[in-house]
């Protein structure tokens, strides 16, 4: 089999499962918050925690919860981390500095999973286990949340409700992400990933030198990981560490995972509003984009682009031999389509235009089909853009799903849209600016460093994680910068989202006719994908020309 | 069809009326000439502060201004001045757009000379008090030649009145006391007669106050779409603002600092300058075309909302009918043939002077080819004329044998005068009679009496409402464009089901009563539809206020002239469809120029980044793919390019995008591929051809 029949069948493989999957799979969760009846382990937590589950809260008390629950998340696990060295399981590891904490915490809270440390020798088990997959877990579920509440602002009318967000934290955990990563990693240990409380283990190598190797609760972790679209791994090689992912078939099980719950969500979508082909359409966009990513990436590791790679024969610096140029391309592409930023190769090695590709497939906002959550709630906001554009080609004030767009609603969404890239070229420019930060943090000089510069921006405030390994975080500064990227490239939009949420639940729904633009099929979608495309294209373009656009045409 | 919204609007209610009001057709290029000094004025940073996009092009050409006089040069110099040119040319869109309704200002203005009014104290007697002066509820009395001196209702009398001023039609107009034609507007004369009118609105807000403003574009507002267009124009302005500044420090880190002048150049170039400079005009624009079919938007919200409607309630006389029935056939009793029963029916009607009599004479002479009679031709003919008691006309012949009676008229009442001559009519006429009715028409029975001989019913003339001409193919127009059609008639559902069906409307309200329309038009909203309607009626008004659209007629009453949102000055109900049409036009206009706009900024990119760091990265030059001659006059070549697409869409935002009733579907792809594709290619080809001038540019 050549390499390039073997990249088109685990494609197609991949593809093939997600389309059977993603009808069941959105069609499930669309009832798991729709459901009017909770379940008795719901109802325990809920006595537990004192929260009324059959209130129905305004938009500002929902974004009051998910901003409250996400502020004591921070506060949780920045204790635990200062005091990893008092608690059990620490395996000796000292506590974690103030910045790092702070960083870490908000990491992981935010679903970023940003890592500037290596996970096997800063973080404990307990820690592990109980502070950053705990977050694992609510992080994911609170993206999901926040989506589901912008769909009940489309499919609801002249309310000011949008549900419960306790319910809908608690539904998304034990009804959706729990069972799944638990299946998830029984089948990463049947395929070999470890899953033990071992220290570190002294082994004499091949070689004859002493090697220190860590075990811990890692298929756990990892199934979780990736099913969340968290990407944090236990081991700083995350999952081209053969004990996070040990087999070609388990790499396709992650990037099936990474992929499953963005993919399916636009069916929920379509579910909930009452018209499917309204979430085939955000479906057909977001596959589009990612495989467009997946095919460049593909073809340029493949085709080895770059003087360096010719000489060498092959891409595969910084690739594990085991998956090859293929199946790493389709997992980076994957990786920063979904804002998960779990690698299985380092993204600073790849081709130029593999690497840049990498890199815009995050400025884009993660909508392709991006994190847990956040890509169904990123392209609704993209959609409302598109609508509003070309809505008024058709000769009618503008309106998606029967809800206006009027002057509140695109002042949300014109306020999202410049949130991200704010932060983004803001961040990187007073990196790129400020000669000390460079000298401090930057590995490689010219077009490459600023790559690595505008990558670790955009890898932060999308709430990606995925590292240009080049690039030094773990300085004071960029610990402070990137956490704050991460923080409020969260929590603004979620804000921003619920905000518009509410907005739209309020109105009376205007008939949809023959005179009113429709919002499914394939010219609406090439609109949209092209609103991705040109909105992130015409921000970012002209710092992209001075780093991969530069090194890629060399 | 192809509703072709920029030739002058279709013929009015009085075709022989000449338009006195000056009308702003094509647009010509000396009327950018003419504007260049109002166009000069809003170079006030006051004036510009209000519109962000060129806000921020403004205070780019100052900065760039002040660099060339730092730093002169060809190229800074030729930077600084074609960033003031796109000001210009901004404000010399909007300045065009203002002065072709300045022109129907100033001749409104002069009718609104002051006047002294006569009104009527409470003993009776009169005083004279300036026009200003009049408060609502005041009467006053006008007299043959005499202007009207504000807005009110006519309480006392009934006059003609010369009201070109404000229609521009010149055939003077009937207004009477009661009734739906009271309303009278200030500044239009008494032609004869004497009338007492009440006041109804203050000096100062008078219809022709507000007509004056609208047209004037000073009293417009900037409408709910104009308003959340802005607010994304303004963002999308901030994130290339953005861009722009961070570029700097990654070209420093890079290790090339561009200079000021570029990046003032490149933001220029990539904020939606285009829209930007042509929104405001456009909204202008739109309203003018509103103004030129002699329609008064009283909000500009109206004007959206047209473009939104998805029902229309239009009243079937007048509107869908043409408003009187027509005969249309003749059908002979037994034993009779067509051409007797004609005759008859010709002589009965020749001093019938009804829409009704004189069409039984046109359908004589047309379709059975009979002489053309005068009554004069019959001396010794006495005609019966019709009376409320009787309900039937005739003639009495005086013959040598006797007379020859004839009658026509409805059909009991005929039928009894037959009886009453020993006549059998039911047996004759009686299934004719029920089966005209029973196709929606009217019946007239026409039966005769000669000396000597009983009476007998001769035949039927069939009476119908007919359709104006084209109006099925409108109705599948707006069909397509997602519009239904609802038709209001007083008509008893059987007739009113007859005519909707020949008409093609999609539905039918009928036996209509004020309540009904405004039941109707509460459960379409409540289904998220928006209903526009015309009406003239003071019980028309609350449904003309509860309608998102409500096109009052000018005849019409005071009351329903306020209730709605528009006044229609030639009172023509079928005007609401160039109403919805020119409200789709307007926001099509819009989205097609800001999404021009925007495509446009592709490939300004390809020009301007590779010009700006090819010295710095050599294989930059590679996306160079216009091939512009230098760095220099790559930039500068955008500059121009974005300053002339202004001029060249003036025409365009006057104009308003050609417009063609299709659905949504077939709209949208139709635009994008015109705007959307147009936008990412025409600005290749024409920097281009720019570079290729500029390139031979001494000192670039």
């Amino acid at each position: 089999m050549t390499p390039a029949l073997a990249a088109v069948l685990q494609i197609g493989l991949l593809v093939l499962a997600l389309a059977a999957v993603h009808v069941p799979f959105g069609d499930y969760m669309a009832r798991v918050f729709s459901d009017s009846r909770h379940l008795r382990a719901e109802r325990v937590i809920y006595r537990l925690g004192g929260i009324d589950a059959e209130a129905d809260q305004r938009w500002p008390a929902y974004a009051r919860a998910v901003l409250g629950f996400s502020f004591v998340s921070v506060l949780l696990l920045y204790a635990f981390l200062r005091l990893q060295d008092q608690l059990p399981l620490s395996l000796g590891l000292p506590a974690v500095g103030p910045d790092g904490a702070w960083n870490t915490a908000v990491s992981f809270v935010t679903n970023t999973n940003w890592q500037w440390y290596s996970g096997e020798s800063v973080m404990g088990h307990l820690v592990q286990m109980s502070g950053l997959a705990v977050q694992n877990f609510v992080s994911a579920a609170v993206g999901i949340a926040v989506a589901i509440a912008l769909v009940r602002g489309f499919a609801r009318h002249r309310t000011d409700r949008l549900g419960n967000f306790w319910v809908d934290l608690v539904r998304g955990t034990v009804r959706i992400l729990l069972p799944v990563a638990f299946l998830a990693a029984v089948l990463l240990l049947v395929g070999g990933a470890v899953q033990n409380f071992a220290g570190p283990q002294e082994v004499t190598t091949l070689g004859g030198a002493t090697q220190s190797i860590v075990g811990g609760p890692i298929a756990s972790q990892e199934a979780i990981k990736d099913l969340g679209t968290n990407g944090g791994g236990f081991f700083n090689a995350n999952s081209s560490h053969p004990f996070e992912n040990p087999t070609a078939w388990t790499n396709l099980l992650e990037i099936f995972l990474l992929l499953v719950i963005p993919f399916s969500l636009p069916r929920t979508f379509g579910r909930m509003v009452g018209d499917r082909r309204q979430g085939l359409t955000i479906l057909g966009v977001m596959a589009s984009i990612w495989l467009a990513a997946v095919a460049v990436i593909t073809w340029a590791e493949m085709r080895g682009l770059g003087a360096v790679p010719q000489a060498a024969g092959g891409a595969m610096e910084g690739k594990e031999t085991r998956f090859g140029e293929a199946a790493s391309a389709l997992f980076a592409a994957s990786t920063t389509g979904t804002s998960t930023g779990s690698v299985n190769s380092f993204h600073d090695s790849f081709t130029a235009l593999g690497g840049g590709v990498t890199l815009l497939n995050m400025m884009l906002g993660e909508v392709a089909p991006g994190g847990v959550g956040a890509g169904l709630y990123g392209m609704l906001v993209l959609a409302v853009l598109t609508v509003f554009l070309a809505g008024l080609m058709v000769g009618r004030t503008p309106q998606y799903l029967g809800k206006r767009i009027g002057r509140r609603e695109i002042t949300l969404v014109a306020l999202y849209i410049l949130t991200m890239p704010t932060l983004l070229l803001v961040g990187a420019a007073i990196t790129a600016g400020t000669p000390a930060l460079v000298d401090a943090s930057v590995q490689d000089p010219g077009a490459h460093g600023l790559s690595e510069i505008l990558y670790a921006y955009a890898s932060a405030t999308n709430n990606n994680g995925s590292a240009f390994a080049g690039f030094g975080a773990g300085t004071p500064y960029q610990n402070v910068a990137l956490g704050l990227g991460m923080l409020l490239g969260r929590f603004v939009p979620i804000v921003l989202v619920l905000a518009l949420a509410g907005s739209l639940a309020r109105q009376q729904p205007v008939a949809v006719g023959a005179g009113t633009l429709p919002t499914h099929g394939p010219v609406f979608a090439g609109l949209l994908g092209f609103v991705v495309l040109v909105v992130a294209g015409l921000t970012f373009f002209p710092a992209l020309a001075l780093a991969p656009v530069a090194e890629a045409l060399l | 069809m192809t509703v072709d919204l920029s030739s002058p609007p279709e013929a009015t209610p009085h075709p022989e009326a000449v338009s006195s009001r000056p009308r702003t057709g094509a647009f010509e290029p000396r009327q950018l000439w003419r504007s260049l000094p109002d166009a000069l004025r809003k170079l006030d940073p006051r004036h510009q502060v209000r519109y962000p996009v060129m806000f921020v092009v403004w205070v780019g050409s100052v900065a760039t201004t002040v660099l060339a006089v730092l730093d002169p040069g060809v190229f800074s110099w030729s930077i600084a001045l074609w960033l003031w040119a796109t000001v210009l040319f901004a404000n010399l869109a909007e300045a065009v757009a203002e002065g072709r309704g300045r022109a129907q200002a100033a001749s409104l203005r002069r009718t609104r000379t002051e006047t002294l009014a006569r009104r009527l104290t409470a003993d009776g007697t009169e005083e004279s008090v300036p026009g200003t002066a009049l408060a609502v509820g005041d009467l006053v009395v006008v007299e043959a030649g005499e202007v009207i001196p504000g807005d009110g209702d006519v309480v006392e009398g009934i006059a003609s009145v010369d009201e070109s001023p404000v229609t521009g039609e010149s055939a003077p107009v009937i207004r009477e006391s009661g009734g739906d034609r009271s309303a009278v507007t200030g500044g239009t004369k008494v032609l004869s007669d004497r009338v007492v009118v009440r006041i109804t609105a203050k000096a100062g807000e008078t219809f022709l106050d507000r007509m004056i403003g609208l047209v004037e574009g000073s009293a417009r507002q900037k409408t709910p779409n104009e308003i959340a267009l802005n607010l994304l124009l303004a963002s999308l302005t901030l994130v290339f603002l953005l861009a722009v500044v961070t570029l700097q420090p990654f070209a420093v880190y890079s290790g090339q600092a561009q200079p000021l002048l570029v990046l003032v150049a490149l933001l220029v170039c990539l904020i939606p300058t285009t829209i930007g400079a042509l929104l405001s005009a456009i909204g202008i624009a739109g309203m003018d075309r509103l103004v030129q079919r002699n329609v008064m938007a009283l909000s500009g919200r109206a004007v959206e909302a047209a473009g939104d409607v998805d029902v229309l309630l239009l009243d079937k006389t007048g509107t869908i009918t043409l408003g009187n029935r027509q005969a249309v056939e003749v059908v002979p009793a037994d034993g009779l043939t067509e051409e007797q029963v004609a005759e008859a029916a010709q002589l009965s009607s020749l001093a019938d002077e009804t829409p009704e009599g004189r069409s039984i004479v046109v359908l004589a002479k047309e379709r059975y080819a009979m002489r053309n009679r005068f009554a004069t031709d019959l001396p010794r003919a006495t005609f019966v004329p019709f009376t409320a008691e009787t309900r039937m006309s005739g003639v009495d012949l005086a013959q040598h044998e006797g007379t020859w009676e004839i009658r026509k008229g409805a059909a009991s009442a005929v039928m009894r005068w037959v009886r009453d001559n020993d006549g059998h009519p039911s047996a004759d006429v009686g299934p004719l009679v029920d089966a005209i009715s029973a196709s929606g028409g009217t019946p007239l029975v026409v039966a005769e009496l000669r000396t000597g001989e009983p009476a007998r019913a001769l035949g039927v003339i069939h009476l119908k409402d007919v359709v104006k001409p084209g109006m099925r193919e409108r109705f599948d127009e707006l069909r397509q464009m997602g519009i239904r059609t609802v038709m209001i008639t007083g008509d008893n559902p059987l007739t009113a089901r007859a005519i909707a069906e020949e008409a093609g409307v999609d539905d039918v309200l009928a036996e209509a009563t004020p309540e009904d329309k405004l039941a109707l038009i509460r459960t379409e909203q409540a289904a998220g539809r928006l209903v526009a309607m015309t009406g003239d009626g003071t019980n028309d008004a609350p449904a003309l206020a509860q309608a998102d659209v409500g096109v009052a007629m000018n005849t019409g009453t005071s009351a329903a002239k306020e209730a709605g949102n528009m006044v229609d000055l030639d009172s023509n109900p079928t005007k609401l469809i160039e109403i919805v049409a020119i409200g789709k036009q307007l926001l099509i206009t819009r989205g097609a120029l800001t999404t021009f706009s925007i495509s446009n900024d592709v490939a300004k990119y390809f020009a301007i980044i590779p010009a700006m760091f090819s010295g710095l990265y050599p294989q930059l030059d590679r996306l160079n793919v216009m091939g512009l001659s230098s760095p220099q006059s790559a930039v500068l070549s955008a500059v121009v390019f974005n300053a002339l697409v202004i001029v060249a869409l003036v025409p365009l935002a006057l104009r308003g995008v050609r417009y063609r009733p299709a659905g949504a579907a077939a709209m949208l792809r139709r635009n994008l591929l015109v705007y959307g594709v147009g936008g990412l290619v025409a600005p290749f080809v024409g920097i281009k051809l720019i570079d290729l001038l500029v390139s031979l540019v001494p000192g670039l």
